[in-house]
């Protein structure tokens, strides 16, 4: 959903009220595209090249709110921003981003010690445990009816209980009883995810260690959406 | 006078019975009140006291520099080993420090110094007697440290911080010769083990037969396997033993063993804190509670490195009475993590990685009412949007921290409310350090910079010393801490400002500053400038990827003799005219010689 035309939609055009850090006519060019991932300075370590541009990559004004406690976009973009890095995209053509594990590596950045970083937890990953990434396990996850997607790390969860109670934080939303038989019950949306095949399953037929390794993407259906999915 | 019990050479005295002294009842007037002033200067241990009173006159000076025992390096290019031995000449305890601090984030090249071969000679050749020595950030080899060893019949103290360039065969060595070895601290620092197919060299087995002086004991970034058996024994035959951190290849039953051997520990290092492959299934595992239990002055805990969050537990026995316990390597979550924390009523230092979430946090504010330290370390390193721990956390640690000194916490999102609201909740801070992961963030709630929240901290936090910043930050940031920041003695930047003011406001203001450290800052060559007056009294400059040129700085580096700028560029041709790195620091010696071709130093 292009940022532009939900702006005039809703009769906002917030562009006009904009303040940015930027040469003048710099914008326009910037606010067509629709992905407006402008890496600040992506190369590493090298001499900063803040000569006062400052891209930036908002949001139109989020009337549905997704997650109201959690909302780093602005209500209104008032003050100038900065260009946030490409984990942080919402727009359907997040393929044309730089992955983010690829994305921006800074040297030194954030200042961690290398003596840190060598003994931290990825190094201290068991033998047989699956390291997915190394960096992370980052899927999309949508919601019918919502015109943004949400990404979220699958490795930070240990369970489908604990990953569950994010997403219903996350989307404001309640999942009702899982059972096998008749998916979740009780509620008005259910969690799907896409399989490495391609197909739509329903989240908890699996166990979770084969989801973890399999889940592609995440969507959260209406009730009746779900019947159909591959439980059978 | 002889001062008692100690090895050093004796002052001349009043009582010496040999020569023409014999004749000689008491000392000539103007001696008497050197040796009096000598007695009194004694009493004074801490340096600053000591640089002062050295400044009165000449003879201060000189009774000075004959009674500083502690000598405190705090850069070591800024003086020669040799001046510093002719004017102390009886020091017994060293301290030097090499490195710049930014050379810990790989900013600084590899062999660009901080060798301590030249400090090692002049210290063999004058100060025999020495006892205790303490290098921080410094580049040692095997043979340096067999110098130590070799050199200091009276040798009792070696710790070595984030250092590097030595191996097991070096450690083996001082423990095989200091005889009187109390402290061997290896902390944070690069060993160079073994290649795998290689042999260990067994370092334990080198510390002689027979009971030890061994009070600390610290090895865990020997990242090799150690002998147990002769681990066990050193430990048994150490009776002082009261500190003993060990690297991950010994195991909880190990642990367990080593601690009902020495139940006196005060502060312990576990090593690996998971399943033991030694253990099969089914075996009857020790009570590792009633180890942690039998150590009943306990008050450090840190380690837990593969941590299997099962044998947490474990520790429970010894939480009421710890005051510092490190996890910061301890991949646990914050329900895992709250029932040992509900515990740590007396906890004073905190360390552990963001797993903790907000919610281990509050557990933490609710519970550890004593807390000075706390670090919070972040276990993504990426910039995300989200995090476990945002301003919530930060806010309820203040409120419920009342005490707390000194914070270091990453997070992903901070707004400039929950700042403000530590500024007020704690005023004893003196060491505030707050690093934002996501590059020029704003306040996520306002949208404004983090200018506020730290100039709250500015202004109301009376005794702040060490400040470092990060989100989106204008120069109005810097113009709060040129304002308030009286106290301010060290400083990190990093990608904030908009232009040179900014940095001016720095210079202009912070009388106390010592210590900055800048980098991917919009600050040029007029804001250079503006600390001339300033630079003789700061321990060291770094500047990366800022917009300074080299002529710049090679006029500063004529206007300021004692100055020493090194600039070091990894490129030669480049598009613009700005340096890569600038380290200058003030030093009363000549340039040094063992810089390496990337650096050039101005002169």
């Amino acid at each position: 959903m292009e940022n532009c035309s939900f702006e005039k939609v809703v009769g906002l055009n917030l562009e006009a009220t904009e303040l940015r850090l930027g040469l003048p006519g710099c914008a326009d060019e910037h606010d067509q595209k629709h992905s407006s991932s402008c890496s600040y300075s992506s190369s590493s370590s090298s001499s900063s090249s803040l000569s006062g541009v400052v891209r930036t990559n908002k949001r139109s004004s989020p009337e549905e709110s997704i997650d109201g406690g959690h909302e780093e976009e602005p209500k209104s973009s008032k003050k100038a921003m900065i260009s946030q890095n490409s984990s942080n995209h919402d727009d359907d053509d997040q393929d044309k981003n730089v992955p983010p594990s690829k994305a921006q590596v800074v040297v030194g950045w954030p200042p961690i010690r290398s003596y840190r970083k060598n003994n931290g937890i990825q190094q201290q990953k068991k033998k047989g445990e699956e390291v997915i990434d190394g960096v992370g396990m980052y899927v999309k996850v949508s919601m019918a009816g919502a015109p943004y997607l949400r990404k979220i790390d699958l490795k930070v969860y240990n369970s489908y209980q604990e990953l569950l109670m994010a997403l219903e934080n996350m989307f404001k939303c309640t999942f009702g009883e899982y059972s096998e038989r008749e998916g979740y019950n009780g509620s008005e949306f259910s969690p799907t995810y896409e399989d490495k095949d391609g197909d739509w399953m329903l989240v908890g037929d699996v166990p979770w260690n084969m989801f973890i390794s399999s889940c592609k993407r995440l969507r959260i259906v209406k009730g009746s959406e779900a019947k159909g999915l591959g439980c059978l | 006078m002889t001062h008692s019990g100690s090895s050093l050479p004796d002052l001349p005295n009043s009582t010496s019975t040999s020569g023409p002294m014999s004749e000689i009842r008491s000392p000539p007037p103007d001696r008497v009140l050197e040796i009096v002033l000598e007695n009194v200067l004694h009493f004074l241990t801490c340096r600053r006291d000591r640089n002062a009173a050295s400044l009165v006159c000449r003879s201060w000076y000189r009774a000075e520099a004959l009674t500083r025992s502690d000598l405190f390096i705090g850069n070591c290019y800024a003086v020669s080993p040799h001046r510093a031995t002719s004017r102390f000449r009886r020091v017994k305890s060293l301290t030097v420090k090499g490195k710049p601090r930014f050379a810990d984030f790989d900013l600084l090249p590899l062999n660009w110094g901080a060798n301590f071969s030249p400090w090692g000679s002049a210290l063999a050749d004058s100060y025999p007697w020495l006892e205790k020595l303490h290098l921080k950030r410094m580049s040692l080899t095997d043979d340096d440290l067999d110098l130590i060893a070799r050199s200091f019949p009276s040798f009792k103290e070696l710790v070595l911080v984030c250092c590097e360039g030595f191996g097991i065969a070096g450690i083996a060595s001082i423990a095989a010769n200091c005889r009187l070895l109390r402290v061997l601290d290896l902390v944070e620092s690069v060993v160079e083990v073994a290649d795998e197919d290689e042999e260990v060299m067994d370092w334990i087995s080198c510390f002689p037969e027979g009971e030890t002086h061994l009070e600390s004991l610290m090895f865990e970034c020997v990242d090799c396997p150690v002998n147990f058996e002769a681990l066990e024994g050193l430990v048994a035959r150490s009776p002082f033993l009261k500190k003993l951190r060990l690297n991950r290849f010994v195991s909880i039953p190990q642990l367990y063993r080593l601690m009902h051997r020495a139940p006196q520990l005060t502060h312990i290092g576990t090593g690996s804190f998971c399943a033991s492959d030694d253990v099969a299934v089914g075996d009857q595992e020790p009570d590792y509670a009633s180890a942690f239990a039998a150590c009943k002055s306990l008050v450090c805990l840190s380690g837990f490195r593969d941590i299997l969050p099962d044998y947490l537990p474990a520790i429970y026995p010894a939480c009421a009475n710890l005051t510092s316990l490190n996890l910061s390597y301890a991949d646990v979550n914050a329900d895992q993590l709250k029932p040992v924390i509900l515990q740590c009523h007396k906890l004073q230092t905190l360390w552990v990685l963001d797993s903790i979430c907000d919610e281990g946090l509050q557990a933490v504010a609710a519970t550890c009412k004593d807390l000075r330290e706390l670090r919070v370390f972040p276990v993504n390193t990426r910039e995300e949007v989200e995090g476990p721990v945002s301003e919530v956390g930060l806010e309820v640690i203040s409120q419920g921290c009342r005490k707390l000194q000194s914070i270091l916490f990453f997070c992903q999102r901070m707004t400039n409310a929950a700042v403000i609201a530590m500024s007020k909740n704690c005023p004893d801070l003196v060491v505030f350090r707050l690093c934002i992961i996501g590059r020029y963030r704003p306040d996520p709630e306002t949208q404004e910079p983090m200018d506020d929240g730290f100039g709250a901290i500015v202004m109301n936090c009376k005794k702040l010393t060490r400040l470092a910043v990060s989100g989106l930050l204008t120069d109005q940031a810097f113009r709060y801490i040129g304002m308030y920041g009286k106290l301010v003695r060290t400083l990190s930047v990093a990608f904030a400002g908009d232009s040179d003011q900014g940095l001016k406001y720095v210079l202009e203001g912070c009388p106390n500053l010592q210590k900055l450290e800048i980098r991917d800052s919009p600050f040029g060559d007029a804001a250079l400038r503006s600390g001339l007056h300033h630079f003789y009294n700061m321990r060291f400059l770094w500047m990366s990827s800022c917009k300074l040129t080299r002529q710049a700085c090679q006029e500063i580096a004529r206007t300021l003799p004692h100055l020493a700028l090194e600039v070091i560029d990894s490129q030669e041709d480049k598009a613009d005219d700005h340096i890569e790195i600038l380290y200058m620091y003030r030093s009363l010696d000549r340039p040094r010689n063992d810089a390496p071709k990337c650096v050039t130093i101005l002169q």
